[in-house]
């Protein structure tokens, strides 16, 4: 049906789009989380927050853990690679996961205020450090990771934990914080009534502002102060996934290559932009839906420039360029990537209809009202 | 080269791991189509003890569930970050279910769980029995999956190796998803789901039953988990997965280190019900045996014969010489892909690749083994007698014990009578772990004995780690180990006082301690 060099392209986007919806549908239960300890000064009104996405949290988790498994189908020395290498930060973004589904569940388990902060301490750490872990990540990804293949494939990391704390990725730190809380902010504006609401609505001004800010920074510092990867050897966009048959040079300024070549692409920053601009007018509005709509944009924007600018870079090797993962080197066979494609075609949009339908069921504010009617049933 | 140490700490953090997710899933697996079962009766008599009990056992579901995705989550970044090159190696393959598992599975069970919980008020009876179902149906699809990958790694069907991309690649969809050791290892997996699920329902209500608290909830309760219990129980026992150790080496090597036949027996063979199996002399010390049996259950026929250990040895040795004519030839392709001649003798050896690539841990070269190494290899590749024999029947023993606790709870139940059992509800109320021993044995039997391979036949357990230091697995290790101590601790606290309060949990002001302590709630 599709070529391999086609198919590799939709796999890239698929991609692309997985991280997308991992970002949209759980950057605002990590924004939540981290708010939590601040915005809900009494019990009453943490567990108002913690209701607003009691119900869905866990669905949206789910795009990570299936984004873990599409890219170790479709693109697994991808998956190899990056797992392996980041070792000790993916075991702290595991660790810190681990706190939520026992934290969302067990937390009103108990009425005793101890148990209780314990847990909701739990939760803030959940939500900050995968995001924290996570946007740390793609700074490293743009700067390259410090591994190299031998002839059998087998990769070798030469880094530690602490490495992965530069400069630049900590900026990226910065940006995807205040897209979180930018995000979370919203959905609790929506969601939620008077104190929480105001409170929401500056967090949402503030962290709007802090984001385009760090924004325009990442990029100056991408165009003047981080070294890009491209390839100079022919490329044969069908050629077998063998990451070693081409050569890579670096360069700074070399990720801003792809936006004259294609300029369309100048879009995704744009859009970033000018829908976090947004993002708190129309909140201040009372449009609450499409202020979420904008800052659900913004995080998309801010990822399809990451993902565009490094394009055709998967994960690019500070260590030996030559060993690069690009999306035509990298991916799974002809055959795999057709059988996976079947199955996100299939089940996909049947994913997205349920959780639209479940949106739909827990609709509406979360109040203090309910909670105190509903002690032992809600979170 | 690859250091010993490295490889059996990545072992022994993915058994733990592995057996630690395994505490929380097989309740999942059963309760959820418990809770779809009750919450069904509410829906079709409209009586509300059966909407309580629906979603009182929900509660405990619940607490069980979020362990459950917690330990989970472990398991799909785990062959990333410490079977790195197995990833590679087979991730074109093994990926594909594990990604299906995610779009199909994962998202249906994880979506319509909190619905399952919150959507009481906000739907028809009919949308929240939907959700429920489907949550069941979620869990138990998302076992499917992660059994027919595994069962790959036991029986490696429809893929082919690629020497120019270093890895083996999928050719045939069907084969992996139609292998008959993933029929066979779903079919037994859930149903001991069922089991377990059963069980803690029955076991919990015997409970209830023993100390006169909310007798109606209870005995109902007990009804429920009776009858699902015992026809889940006789699926394990009558579907048990011995059917499927005929198919592939490993699988039969499998078979004969349960039933240590060290030697082949003539058809149909004995079932050695007990004994001490010897490892020095190759004999079962004091062996009761039961005559034919062996074969009948293992081959379903009396003229198949069962292999021995000797036999599969044989096997072995020859594998593993053809294996390292296959990496010469592969080498020689590898600096010239055009070398007809090579090509020729790759293929025709290259099924035998992986057992060249046993040599691997002795002698980095593989084609300049010496006859020792050979030996070393070929011992390597049997997995040992006594760890197997002693797993299986400790599994079986368990499985027996619950047969009659589920077949007397049954009895009782149909001459109304349970409730007046106080020794079978002892035997209930204590019987409890069974399921959870029994699984545990069970996946030390199936995963144990695929050694030392990760993928039978084809990739090495040795090989197939990532470029760790010790020191790192010691460290996540550790940390896994005080994650996960204090996490059960906290889990086994909230179930225990759930258990205890019961239907009262509820506050529904309708039971024992809510009508005891009226006064004071």
């Amino acid at each position: 049906m599709f070529d391999y060099e086609t198919l590799r392209i939709i796999w890239w986007a698929i991609l692309v789009f997985l991280i997308c919806g991992f970002a949209v549908m759980d950057g605002f239960d990590f924004g939540i989380a981290m708010l939590l300890p601040f915005l809900g000064k009494t019990d009453d009104q943490r567990r108002v927050m913690l209701n607003t996405i009691g119900a869905t949290w866990e669905g949206s988790q789910t795009w990570l853990v299936t984004l873990g498994g599409i890219t170790f189908g479709a693109w697994s020395i991808v998956y190899a690679v990056l797992f392996s290498g980041v070792y000790a930060g993916l075991l702290l973004l595991l660790f810190a996961l681990f706190l939520r589904p026992v934290g969302f569940d067990y937390r009103s388990k108990l009425a005793c205020p101890k148990w209780r902060s314990f847990w909701d301490w739990g939760l803030f750490v959940g939500g900050t450090v995968p995001a924290v872990v996570l946007s740390l990540a793609a700074g490293n990804l743009m700067l390259g990771l410090p591994f190299e293949l031998d002839g059998d494939m087998r990769s070798r990391y030469d880094g530690g934990l602490f490495d992965l704390f530069t400069p630049f990725p900590l900026l990226c730190v910065l940006v995807g914080v205040s897209l979180c809380l930018m995000h979370g902010a919203t959905f609790l504006h929506w969601r939620t009534e008077n104190e929480l609401a105001e409170r929401a609505q500056k967090v949402i001004q503030l962290s709007s502002l802090m984001f385009i800010a760090l924004f325009v920074l990442a990029g100056i510092y991408i165009a003047f102060g981080v070294e890009g990867y491209r390839v100079t050897s022919v490329i044969d966009t069908t050629i077998t996934a063998n990451p070693l048959h081409k050569t890579v040079e670096k360069g700074i300024g070399l990720w801003l290559s792809n936006y004259s070549a294609y300029p369309l692409l100048l879009l995704a920053p744009l859009i970033a932009m000018s829908s976090a601009l947004l993002t708190p007018f129309f909140s201040a509005k009372g449009q609450s839906a499409t202020a979420f709509v904008a800052s659900s944009l913004a995080m998309i924007g801010a990822i399809i420039t990451a993902g565009g600018s490094m394009f055709p870079f998967v994960l690019p090797s500070s260590l030996n360029a030559i060993s690069s993962l690009i999306i035509w080197d990298s991916s799974g066979s002809h055959y795999t990537l057709k059988m996976l494609l079947a199955a996100t075609v299939v089940f996909m949009p049947i994913v997205l209809g349920y959780t639209i339908w479940v949106y739909r069921i827990m609709r509406g504010k979360v109040t203090v009202e309910q909670i105190q009617a509903n002690q032992h049933t809600m979170y | 080269m690859i250091s010993n140490e490295l490889v059996e700490l990545s072992r022994l953090q993915f058994a733990l791991t592995a057996m630690y997710h395994f505490l929380f899933v097989p309740l999942t697996l059963g309760l959820s189509f418990i809770l779809a079962i009750m919450e069904s009766v509410y829906v079709m008599t409209g009586k509300e003890i059966y909407k309580d009990m629906t979603r009182f056992w929900g509660k405990l579901f619940g607490i069980n569930f979020a362990m459950g995705v917690t330990t989970g989550l472990t398991m799909e970044f785990q062959f990333g970050t410490n079977w790195a090159y197995y990833s590679h190696y087979v991730g074109d393959i093994f990926g594909v279910p594990l990604a299906i598992e995610g779009l199909m599975a994962f998202f249906l069970e994880s979506t319509f769980v909190g619905l399952f919980f919150f959507g009481w008020d906000k739907m028809s009876k009919l949308q929240h029995l939907s959700t429920t179902w489907l949550l069941a149906l979620g869990t138990n699809l998302s076992a499917l999956w992660i059994l027919i990958a595994n069962a790959w790694m036991q029986n490696p069907v429809g893929a082919e190796f690629n020497y120019d991309t270093m890895r083996m690649e999928l050719t045939s969809f069907a084969d992996i998803f139609f292998n008959p050791v993933a029929q066979v290892k779903f079919v037994h997996t859930v149903a001991a789901g069922y089991v377990t699920g059963s069980m803690f329902v029955l076991g919990i209500s015997a409970f209830y039953l023993l100390k006169h608290q909310d007798v109606p909830f209870a005995r109902r309760s007990f009804r429920i988990a009776s009858g699902f219990g015992l026809a889940a129980i006789l699926s394990v026992i009558v579907l048990g997965d011995e059917s499927g150790y005929t198919v592939g080496e490993v699988q039969r090597a499998k078979l004969a280190a349960i039933e240590a036949e060290w030697h082949t027996e003539e058809a149909p063979a004995d079932f050695t019900l007990i004994g001490f199996p010897n490892e020095e002399t190759q004999t079962t010390d004091y062996a009761i045996k039961f005559p034919y049996l062996l074969g009948l259950i293992a081959t379903r026929s009396i003229d198949e014969k069962v292999d021995g250990l000797d036999a599969i040895r044989e096997l072995k040795r020859n594998r593993i010489q053809n294996g390292m004519i296959a990496y010469e030839n592969f080498q020689i392709l590898r600096e010239d892909k055009n070398n007809e001649i090579a090509k020729a003798i790759f293929e025709k050896h290259k099924t035998d690749l992986g057992h060249g690539l046993l040599l691997k841990k002795y002698t980095e070269n593989v084609v300049d083994a010496t006859p020792e190494q050979i030996d070393m290899a070929i011992k390597d590749s049997i997995p040992k007698v006594a760890p197997m024999f002693w797993t299986f029947r400790g599994m079986v023993f368990c499985g027996v014990l619950m047969l009659f606790i589920f077949a007397a709870s049954f009895y009782y139940n149909m001459k109304r009578d349970a409730h007046n059992q106080r020794w079978l509800l002892k035997m209930a109320l204590w019987g409890i772990p069974l399921p959870w021993i029994a699984g545990e044995l069970g996946w030390i039997v199936a995963e144990y004995g695929r050694q030392p391979w990760t993928i039978a036949d084809i990739l090495p357990t040795h090989l197939s780690t990532s470029s760790l230091t010790s020191g790192q697995l010691h460290g996540s290790i550790a940390g896994f180990f005080v994650m996960y101590s204090t996490l059960l601790v906290i889990e086994l606290f909230l179930m225990v006082k759930y258990v205890r309060l019961g239907a009262s949990s509820l506050h529904t002001g309708n039971y024992h301690f809510e009508k005891q302590g009226a006064s004071h709630v």
